[in-house]
């Protein structure tokens, strides 16, 4: 190797810092804790894979893990055929686009916390819009404070309401680029509406919603704020999703070393299900 | 299979259209042949992709009608009216085989699967695509995309007109002569009606029978290629069809003696009386050098091959030549002549001067 080419490692150094200060470094101490108890006044127990076969046995876990999967299940479900159809539905071109556009957009400009305490305030039975109306007016008992079925609903309309806005845009970037050609050639074709969706709008649509997703899984297997300061995990356990969980665990009780080793359990199912996600959904494209 | 005749067409994008500069297509009349192969020619933006729309349905005029053998169709959807159209840019159905891609248009006719295989394997083995009828479209070459968007129009025995909106702008060079050639021997083949729309004067000129020349919204011109190059209707078609264009150049007419630059010019026939802004056309090919009354000095010589282009400027006029062997050295001045059989004149852009012994 020549000498005068060793300059370029120097540029590459930044981001190697960057990386290591804002993932690894964390990363490694998470991994340091995972395998530690600690009483306090920085006195560490070596603890080997302890926490893991805990964790991984633990009820609380399973069933919290249980929820995770069952709220992110239920808004993938909802939200990607909803920001689908709304898609569909909105005008290709003409005056009406910017102003679809924004709408669209608005709800996903709003804090998350703040999220979370409108629909607060939106279900209070007494004088929350939602509550009000469905308590007095329609006269269906809704307490999202007491009944977990109300509390569930809640968050799923929640997380429908601020992201399918996400999808909706993205699908529509893709719908967007189809050329007019293709339906001026289905038309001649004779072919259905239907068939215009199944053979020309989903095939065109597929990679951004694989970004759609990919996207939403992650981001609703790690939601925190809305569900926290919506429902605090409750009623009793009701809503407790993995990372309101382990929020519990690491500041609630101070156990990291439990914590430590879910967080790191947490992030390696997030992680094999997206890359199962991405493989499964990419996989025709290879050949 | 069918006639197609467009009657009074006018078209325009605007939704009150009021002068003629708001209409896209200002007033066509025009038969096709059944079975013939049409060439669609123009600058880009004169109204021919607006013209085909009009044919397949995409679009409904403004004003007039379009019949198939007299039948009116104007208000028809596309697939109502059994046409065909190969786009620009190739259009295939990305997760479907070779062999779904042409059977499309047939199933959603709710043809009978047998017919549909019978269909399908004798339209791929005209097309050469009887190798890769099961494998995924989305992989295929351009060319051989465009293909299949060719053939889901061929599979259909019914189809009255196929038309293609410029199919080889996205065709490697190389490729472009061989499916062009395909496309002849198809419609030598299949005996349908075609309309190729191209803005490129080789693709049109080779393969068209009749050539069918639009500019601003007007037919200006229609004819083999050969009847566009000797003896074009208009200044346009001098000027668009030919490497390079033809001539126009000013002129003074006095009865039936042409002057260019004060020097007098024989010229086809007689011509035509009446007012207007009057123009001499002759093509390079008929501009000689070395003898006759016009004298022009050398100021650009390009060399493109066959033969050179020499532009000459005669008084104040800039003229070209085409001429081969020695190149003669530029500020040379030298005798030109215009052949006048094939020197025209045209009066605000349509020809008025008449052959000798006929009638125009």
């Amino acid at each position: 190797m020549k000498k005068e080419y060793q300059k370029a490692w120097f540029f590459v150094l930044p981001v190697l810092l960057l990386v290591a200060f804002n993932a690894l470094i964390p990363m490694m101490t998470v991994v340091n804790y995972s395998v530690q108890e600690t009483f306090g006044n920085n006195l560490f127990l070596w603890e080997g894979l302890g926490w893991f076969e805990k964790i991984l046995n633990s009820e609380r876990f399973h069933a919290a893990l249980g929820r995770q999967f069952l709220f992110t299940g239920l808004i993938l479900a909802i939200e990607i055929p909803l920001g689908v159809i709304i898609a569909l539905a909105m005008p290709r071109k003409g005056i009406w686009v910017p102003v679809c556009l924004v709408t669209m957009a608005l709800p996903m400009l709003i804090p998350w916390n703040v999220v979370g305490a409108m629909w607060n305030i939106f279900t209070l039975p007494d004088i929350g819009l939602l509550g009000y109306l469905m308590n007095h007016v329609l006269g269906i008992d809704y307490n999202m404070t007491q009944d977990p079925f109300a509390a569930w609903a809640t968050i799923i309309a929640m997380d429908v309401w601020h992201w399918t806005s996400l999808v909706v845009l993205l699908a529509y970037a893709g719908l967007v680029s189809i050329p007019d050609a293709y339906y001026q050639a289905a038309r001649i074709d004779g072919a259905s509406s239907w068939a215009v969706f199944r053979y020309i709008q989903l095939p065109k649509m597929k990679q951004v919603l694989t970004i759609a997703i990919l996207l939403r899984f992650m981001d609703s297997f790690n939601i925190y704020t809305e569900p926290f300061v919506l429902t605090g995990g409750g009623p009793g356990n009701s809503t407790t999703l993995l990372s309101i969980d382990l929020v519990k665990i690491a500041l609630g009780q101070f156990d990291l070393g439990p914590a430590a080793a879910m967080s790191l359990i947490y992030f390696v199912i997030t992680l094999f299900v997206s890359w199962l996600f991405y493989t499964l959904m990419t996989k025709d494209d290879q050949n | 299979m069918a006639k197609i005749t467009l009657s009074n067409l006018r078209h325009s994008y605007l939704a009150n259209p009021k002068t003629d500069q708001d209409f896209a297509l200002k007033q066509i009349d025009l038969d096709w042949d059944d079975g013939g192969a049409y060439a669609l020619l123009g600058p880009s933006g004169c109204g021919k992709t607006t013209l085909l729309n009009i044919i397949s349905g995409l679009l409904t005029p403004t004003e007039g009608q379009v019949l198939f053998d007299g039948r009116d169709v104007t208000h028809l959807p596309p697939d109502k009216r059994e046409i065909a159209q190969v786009f620009q840019f190739p259009v295939i159905y990305d997760t479907m085989t070779v062999y779904d891609n042409l059977a499309f248009p047939l199933r959603n006719r709710g043809i009978d699967e047998a017919t549909v295989k019978q269909r399908v394997t004798a339209i791929a083995e005209m097309l050469e695509l009887g190798d890769s009828l099961n494998r995924r479209a989305a992989g295929l070459s351009p060319d051989n995309k465009q293909k299949i968007s060719m053939g889901r129009g061929l599979v259909r025995e019914d189809v009255n007109v196929i038309m293609f909106d410029e199919p080889l702008t996205v065709i490697d060079p190389h490729l472009k002569w061989k499916l062009r050639s395909k496309l002849k021997e198809l419609h030598q083949r299949v005996r349908a009606t075609m309309i190729y729309v191209t803005h490129d004067q080789t693709e049109a000129l080779t393969f068209a029978d009749q050539v069918v020349v639009m500019d601003a919204g007007e037919i200006v011109q229609i004819g083999t290629p050969v009847e566009l190059f000797e003896r074009p209707a208009h200044v346009f078609v001098g000027h668009f069809i030919g490497s390079p264009g033809m001539n126009v150049l000013p002129c003074e007419v006095q009865g039936n003696v042409v002057r260019f630059e004060g020097v007098e010019v024989a010229i086809e026939g007689p011509v035509k009386a009446g007012e207007g802004n009057l123009k001499l056309g002759v093509r390079p090919e008929y501009v000689s050098l070395g003898d006759g009354p016009l004298r022009g000095e050398v100021i650009h010589v390009a060399d493109v091959g066959r033969h050179n282009v020499i532009d000459l400027r005669i008084g104040e006029t800039q003229v070209r030549a085409i001429a081969e062997g020695a190149v003669p050295p530029i500020g040379q001045v030298m005798s030109v002549a215009f052949r006048p059989d094939k020197t025209r004149v045209y009066r605000d852009g349509h020809i008025v001067s008449q052959p000798a012994g006929g009638a125009a």
